[in-house]
């Protein structure tokens, strides 16, 4: 079991390595961090705060571009092209090869994530000459990034286990930008009462909270962060993404590949 | 222990986006496959035979009926390990080289991976793309596509391998291959149950054959017991340019070419006709029987089916 599901999300993570879009958006991102140097050279005394802030954003978003992008193609371009028929007449089960290929697009996009990280790192060591201790917390948003593109990954597969490419996309993009508000929705919901409140208080559980995951902004002005948010930060996105999963899971084991 | 056995076996899909309405892709199927057999599934495009493979391999799911392989269930793991697969029209991972292809297959089936590459190698020179075996998927024909696809479907050294018209789209050399490649599976043991609307391939390689039309079974057996069945009828050539009257109330059908007459005649009335040429003096070059092929019998098959006919046809597939 544990050796078909590497070797499925091995095989998903060498596609997205031959994938030349995969390259051109990393060098864009990276292009983007670059310009974060130039522009915060014309930001006398809070070049850091510039960096880490255009840096880690450029990171964040090509991230959640290419999750979706190779996500929503995961099972759907599969059937399409009846790739999944050859797999899934070996003894392969079906939960086995959706968390093959979850866990092989979450592995690329640590990955990518790392180099692209590098990236902002060099031009950080490069404004300010040198890195300090506040730099590790870099690390710690960099981390809750990947969380997010975890979630979005397992947001991208479940939609792609049920609905064409375009629709996935539009679903997982239109889910990703409701969760960055998400605060806002929760701030919404106490403003409200009776039916109202109820919705509300519904979409803040399910929808993703990429809004608590996202500490760019502290980050960029050197606050701390406590060990308790990236305990719960995990977690949840832990939890979160497992729930997805086992939707994406129960819809496509039930599944006819026509 | 029957290779393939098939009871009931039905499917119906549901079609429209509002108002769903049934749609019956295969009725309710019984037909055993012996072991070592080659076995054909003939059908015109429509018929059901690629959605009976799919509910073999457990790709679509069945809404009545069962079947089992090699004494297993459809979703038993252990079968899907003995069985070999190649859908229609194969697309593979086209980033990958052929050897990666197979590679990655075998992990999937359970190949023992000190055993994997000498595998891969044999498999690889056994379909004839040794020395294409580390080209990109992408770079194939189709027909190093379908050889490619009937690699996968052999690596793990199954006992039943399913092919979904493996010849289609091939040219001749490509069909020649194939063919051959079928014949060698068979001298190896293995059961072969391929679909096909290729009637001459299945005619040339089939122990046995199944047809299918617009999802019922409308016959299984030899083809020489197929076609027995129709072979009804005898040719007489003699010399003449002149049609004989006599013949013609027979109900024989004649054609005059060149200096000779041919007239194919029932042969229930075989005798009559030779009487016929006796009393009339006609000069007898040659009488031979009329041998129907599997295109004759599967032309006949192809009728729309009664309701009543389905449920007696399919009742018979064994």
């Amino acid at each position: 079991m544990a050796s078909r599901i590497f070797h499925i999300a091995a095989n998903t993570f060498r596609e997205a390595v031959r994938d030349r879009v995969l390259y051109n958006l990393i060098a864009f991102a990276l292009l983007l961090t670059g310009a974060a140097i130039f522009v915060g050279q014309i930001s006398i005394e809070i070049e850091r705060l510039v960096v880490i802030n255009l840096g880690l954003t450029a990171v964040s978003l090509f991230g959640v571009v290419i999750a979706i992008f190779i996500g929503i193609g995961l099972v759907s371009k599969e059937i399409e092209k009846r790739t999944l028929y050859t797999v899934l007449s070996r003894p392969v089960a079906r939960w086995e090869f959706i968390a093959g290929k979850f866990f092989g697009l979450s592995g690329t996009l640590v990955v990518n994530t790392l180099c692209m990280a590098l990236g902002v790192f060099a031009a950080l060591l490069y404004v300010s000459r040198n890195l300090n201790g506040a730099d590790a917390w870099v690390l710690v948003a960099i981390y809750f990034i990947v969380l997010q593109f975890v979630i979005v990954t397992a947001l991208a597969l479940l939609f792609s286990s049920f609905s064409s490419p375009l629709l996935s996309a539009v679903f997982t993009f239109c889910l990703f930008v409701s969760g960055t508000f998400a605060e806002d929705l929760r701030g919404f919901a106490q403003l409200t009462h009776g039916f109202t409140r109820w919705l509300a208080t519904g979409a803040i559980y399910a929808i993703p909270n990429f809004s608590a995951l996202n500490v760019i902004s502290q980050v960029a002005h050197g606050e701390p962060l406590s060990g308790q948010l990236i305990f719960w930060n995990s977690a949840y996105a832990l939890v979160y993404s497992l729930a997805v999963l086992s939707l994406a899971i129960l819809i496509f084991e039930r599944r006819n590949l026509k | 222990m029957r290779a393939i056995e098939i009871v009931g076996l039905e499917k119906v899909y549901q079609v429209g986006f509002w108002r769903k309405r049934p749609k019956r892709a295969l009725n309710a199927l019984h037909l055993a496959v012996e072991q070592g057999e080659i076995f054909g599934f003939l059908g015109p495009n429509g018929a059901g035979k690629t959605t009976t493979l799919k509910m073999l391999m457990g790709l679509v799911f069945p809404t009545g009926g069962s079947a089992r392989i090699l004494d297993m269930e459809m979703d038993d793991p252990r079968m899907k390990a003995q069985i070999g697969f190649l859908p229609e029209q194969p697309y593979f991972y086209d980033y990958l080289t052929a050897r990666e292809l197979l590679r990655y297959y075998g992990h999937l089936s359970g190949v023992e991976p000190k055993h994997l590459t000498a595998r891969v190698d044999t498999v690889l020179n056994q379909v004839g793309l040794n020395d294409s075996r580390d080209v990109q998927l992408r770079k194939f024909s189709k027909g190093m596509l379908q050889r490619a696809g009937i690699a996968q479907a052999i690596l793990h050294d199954p006992k039943v391998v399913f092919l979904d018209e493996p010849m289609s789209g091939l040219d001749p050399m490509g069909r020649r291959e194939v063919r051959n490649l079928i014949e060698q599976l068979k001298h190896d043991g293995k059961t072969v149950f391929f679909s096909t609307h290729i009637l001459s391939d299945a005619e040339a390689l089939c122990d046995r054959v199944a047809i299918l039309n617009q999802g019922t079974l409308r016959g299984v057996g030899a083809v020489e017991e197929l076609t027995a069945g129709i072979r009804g009828q005898s040719e007489f050539v003699w010399s003449g340019t002149t049609i004989s009257p006599g013949l013609t109330q027979l109900g024989a059908d004649c054609h005059v070419a060149g200096d000779t007459v041919r007239a194919v005649v029932p042969s229930d009335r075989m005798d009559a006709a030779l009487d016929v040429i006796k009393r009339e003096r006609l000069r007898l070059i040659s009488v031979t029987p009329v041998r129907t092929s599997l295109e004759d019998y599967f032309l006949a098959q192809l009728t729309p089916v009664p309701e009543e006919a389905k449920v007696a046809a399919n009742g018979n597939g064994g």
